[in-house]
């Protein structure tokens, strides 16, 4: 278990007091200036050498993708963006940072601002999140106040952080769509290359990082790469902010070592699984859009991006979900199909129809109203949507479903057979729980 | 996609207080120059804020004031799904978090709630307009689950009975504690942190009581959970039958056929007694009590009601127009002897049979005996522009009736 001195979010559950004063005593804001002097290329092979991977899903390297920033741009600025819109299901870590812990997000776009030479960065955070963005605001106002930024600030790089808020879109949280909403759009993926980081907000070069991967970088800086790279396994180093929602006992969101097995994170933090793990029937183990996990693969598997991968699953954003055998598995993952059909940006067609497509056919399928052929069919369905949209949430509209038949398919024959038996609508058979 | 649309009254005009214009314009300079249409949702955020709704004057008034043209903020109120087109509770516009975390804890009790107190359906503004909720997708709490937000402010951790305590707080004027509404610190275990004890000032070692326990445990788990996803024991037929076009029983399966077509035909009695009008509809009209506990009512609702307006095109009168057009078909009341399998036709769906049957048409000698004039009736009345002669259906009628042996 990662020990308490090895966290970098010490006030997760809002214990302190999230203002400057309290954030100072906890260690941020701590030798910023002297890190700063250290040198653009020196913070970027740092977190390069820690081996951050992005948080915010796809777990692109951090570092590499810094590095990406042209080196200088004479006729324009740079930007760094910070993606704060978090939208999907299952995860609600940043909340907790901007809430709690909001200066150690502050200072880390500094850092990062500097060591891509953005003098602007601005932080979109979701729609919902209004409480969250008044506490951001509070530390920005106390930031600029103490002159930690702005111009002429005592850490000796102009810096300016604005929020802009979004209205309830998820598909603002895909790169792209963030800018084009942030530029006051519809929040409409762009097609890429070009790539941010050469054509960004505005047109100029731009990098959108997760607030999870920005806020630990001070401390990466601070304690040392190597430090980083010591937690967790290689290639998956580090700590983590993982939510756990569903069945289990105690939910709770919880900053854990990279690569703990799922086993000791449910049983140490969040008191066992509902009912016993017995109980257990399957996980989806990184936010809705990554297929779920049976119970038997998942239970000594360690956390972490390649791990999971190897279950033809993924890391994501860590949001555990836990199902344990009361949950109709059919009707679960309906829901999941359900919400991609209401977020599809409604661009490509593909997503825009095969979205509502998967979720008709599947509502249908969880009363076993369907035939067994058409299983096959939205299997064929889900690889038509997946890789043929501009981003990404035709892929993770179809992954959940794919999980669902890869795993799943006897209990959805079953209740096929269970409604063909008896298709007289007066005596319907009654569907019970996954058993 | 989310579909949205303005609200049919709109007001007469939107003005920002000199307070919020004020506000606008420093909103603004967060941006390069040039760039002022950054600050859209910004400010349609904050005539939301103003008026409790974006109303199509506000969207005027703002396309101006950012110098953008009035579709392109038209296109953003409309695309982000938080900007309310229309008016909502005052009190409180309750957002229940539907999304498969919430779900597993009880979401489905939420709205329960939500229809019996505020209104059975979302976006409908109670009697005394001081309240009114939606579904929404997640709202990242998810390990505070279930969840609702009203206005700026969550309310986590909730069952039926604490939420219940809200709403009616609310309702007394009051000002009830946002946040979980168990003892529990924010995001941490219930029963108190596992971590973050070595550092100043950190967690207490000790585990709370739970003041309330949420959950029961275990076996017994099955109802709280998923009850009443589960619940959905008898979907009505016929409202799936419109929202999904898919047949109830599978065409190859001959032999059950009469089987499954009788209690159809009952259902024809019972749910749609004449030829009236708008069958669809009929159907429709009748199945959100039978859909009531069914997980996607309210989307299904939308999707039917979709079909129907695309459908019938705003055309209150199809029969009236069809008689001027033709001859209105002999009908029969009820089907002499089994009635035909008229999907058999190519060009006959479910949904087609169910109209045709509306109507007294039975079987295919019924439709092979129409003549002009009868073809010409129907068309107009299905709307079909023809498609009746296209596919030739009184001829594929006559040999289906041969075949079985009654020409």
């Amino acid at each position: 278990m990662l020990a308490d001195k090895d966290r970098i979010f010490t006030n997760l559950y809002g214990l302190h007091d999230p203002g400057l004063k309290a954030a100072q005593k906890r260690g941020q804001w701590d030798g910023t200036k002297e890190l700063l002097a250290k040198g653009r290329d020196w913070i970027i092979d740092e977190v390069k050498k820690s081996g951050l991977r992005g948080r915010g899903g796809a777990g692109f390297p951090t570092g590499l993708k810094w590095s990406f920033m042209p080196k200088q741009s004479e006729d324009r600025p740079h930007y760094l963006v910070v993606n704060a819109d978090e939208s999907e299901p299952g995860t609600c870590k940043d909340r907790e940072i901007m809430r709690h812990d909001p200066h150690i997000l502050l200072e880390g776009c500094l850092i990062a601002s500097f060591a891509m030479g953005a003098h602007a960065c601005y932080i979109y955070i979701r729609g919902e999140y209004i409480r969250e963005r008044e506490a951001l605001q509070r530390a920005i106002d106390e930031a600029y106040e103490a002159r930690l930024i702005g111009k002429d600030n005592l850490n000796g790089w102009d810096f300016d952080v604005y929020i802009a808020h979004g209205a309830g879109a998820y598909i603002c949280g895909e790169e792209t769509a963030l800018l084009e909403s942030l530029e006051g759009k519809k929040g409409q993926p762009r097609l890429k290359p070009p790539f941010p980081a050469n054509v960004g907000l505005y047109g100029c070069p731009t990098t959108v990082n997760n607030v999870e991967s920005i806020a630990v970088t001070p401390e990466i800086l601070r304690r040392g790469g190597d430090w980083f790279a010591g937690i967790g396994k290689e290639n998956n180093t580090g700590t983590k902010l993982f939510c756990i929602s569903g069945h289990v006992n105690q939910p709770c969101t919880v900053e854990e070592a990279m690569s703990i097995p799922f086993r000791e994170l449910i049983d140490r933090h969040c008191g066992g699984i509902r009912g016993g793990w017995d109980n257990l029937l399957a996980v989806i183990p990184g936010g809705s859009s990554v297929p779920l996990v049976p119970a038997e693969q998942i239970i000594d598997c360690p956390m972490d991006f390649d791990s999971l991968r190897a279950l033809k699953s993924g890391l994501g954003t860590a949001a555990v979900i836990v199902m344990d055998k009361s949950t109709d598995i059919v009707r679960a993952i309906s829901r999941i199909a359900y919400f991609y059909k209401h977020e599809s940006c409604g661009q490509c067609t593909p997503c825009r129809e095969g979205t509502g497509w998967m979720w008709r056919v599947l509502e249908r399928m969880a009363r076993g109203e369907a035939e067994k052929r058409e299983i096959d069919m939205l299997l064929e369905v889900t690889y038509q949507v997946e890789g043929h949209t501009i981003c990404a949430l035709g892929d993770a509209a179809a992954w959940p479903v794919q999980g669902l038949i890869r795993h799943f398919r006897p209990e959805i024959e079953k209740r096929i057979d269970r409604y063909t038996a008896n298709p007289n609508t007066e005596t319907r058979v009654v569907l019970e729980a996954a058993e | 996609m989310a579909v949205r649309r303005l609200a049919e009254e709109q007001p007469e005009s939107f003005a920002f207080t000199a307070e919020n214009a004020a506000w606008a314009e420093r909103e603004i300079t967060k941006y390069p120059k040039g760039r002022q249409a950054s600050a859209v949702i910004a400010l349609l955020w904050r005539a939301q804020e103003q008026e409790g709704w974006v109303s199509e004057p506000a969207i005027e008034v703002i396309a101006d004031m950012l110098h953008m043209p009035k579709i392109r903020v038209l296109e953003v109120a409309t695309f982000y799904t938080m900007f309310h087109l229309a008016p909502v509770g005052k009190k409180a516009h309750v957002q229940v978090c539907g999304t498969t975390p919430c779900m597993l804890r009880g979401a489905e009790d939420i709205k329960e709630v939500c229809r019996r107190r505020i209104a059975p359906h979302p976006h409908e503004v109670s009697a005394d307009g001081g309240f009114s909720w939606e579904e929404v997708e997640c709202l990242g709490a998810c390990v505070n689950a279930p969840v609702v937000q009203i206005f700026a402010d969550t309310y986590e951790d909730l069952t039926p009975e604490s939420f219940e305590a809200v709403l009616e707080a609310i309702a007394r004027g009051d000002e009830p504690t946002p946040g979980p509404q168990i003892d529990r610190q924010f995001g941490a275990p219930a029963s108190g942190p596992t971590t973050l004890f070595d550092v100043e000032g950190g967690s207490e070692r000790t585990p709370r009581q739970w003041k309330a326990a949420p959950y029961p445990q275990g076996g017994e788990s099955a109802t709280s959970g998923n009850g009443a996803a589960l619940g959905d024991k008898a979907p009505n037929p016929a409202a799936e039958d419109v929202a999904g076009g898919a047949p109830a029983t599978p065409r190859e399966a001959t032999g059950r056929e009469e089987k499954a077509a009788s209690p159809n035909g009952k259902q024809q009695k019972a749910g749609r007694p004449t030829a009236t009008g708008r069958p669809d509809e009929e159907a429709a009209r009748s199945s959100p009590t039978d859909n009531g506990e069914n997980l996607a009512a309210g989307p299904h609702k939308a999707t039917t009601k979709e079909r129907i307006e695309a459908e019938t095109e705003d055309d209150d009168e199809p029969e009236a127009r069809a008689d001027a057009a033709g001859k209105r078909p002999a009908a029969l009341a009820e089907p002499e002897g089994k009635k035909d399998d008229l999907k058999q036709i190519s060009g006959v769906g479910p949904v087609l049979e169910e109209k045709l049957n509306g109507l007294g048409i039975w079987h295919f000698r019924q439709i092979a005996a129409w003549k002009g004039e009868e073809i010409a009736w129907m068309d107009e009345y299905l709307h079909f522009k023809g498609r009746i002669e296209r596919d030739d259906w009184v001829g594929q009628a006559e040999r289906l009736a041969e075949k079985s042996g009654q020409a």
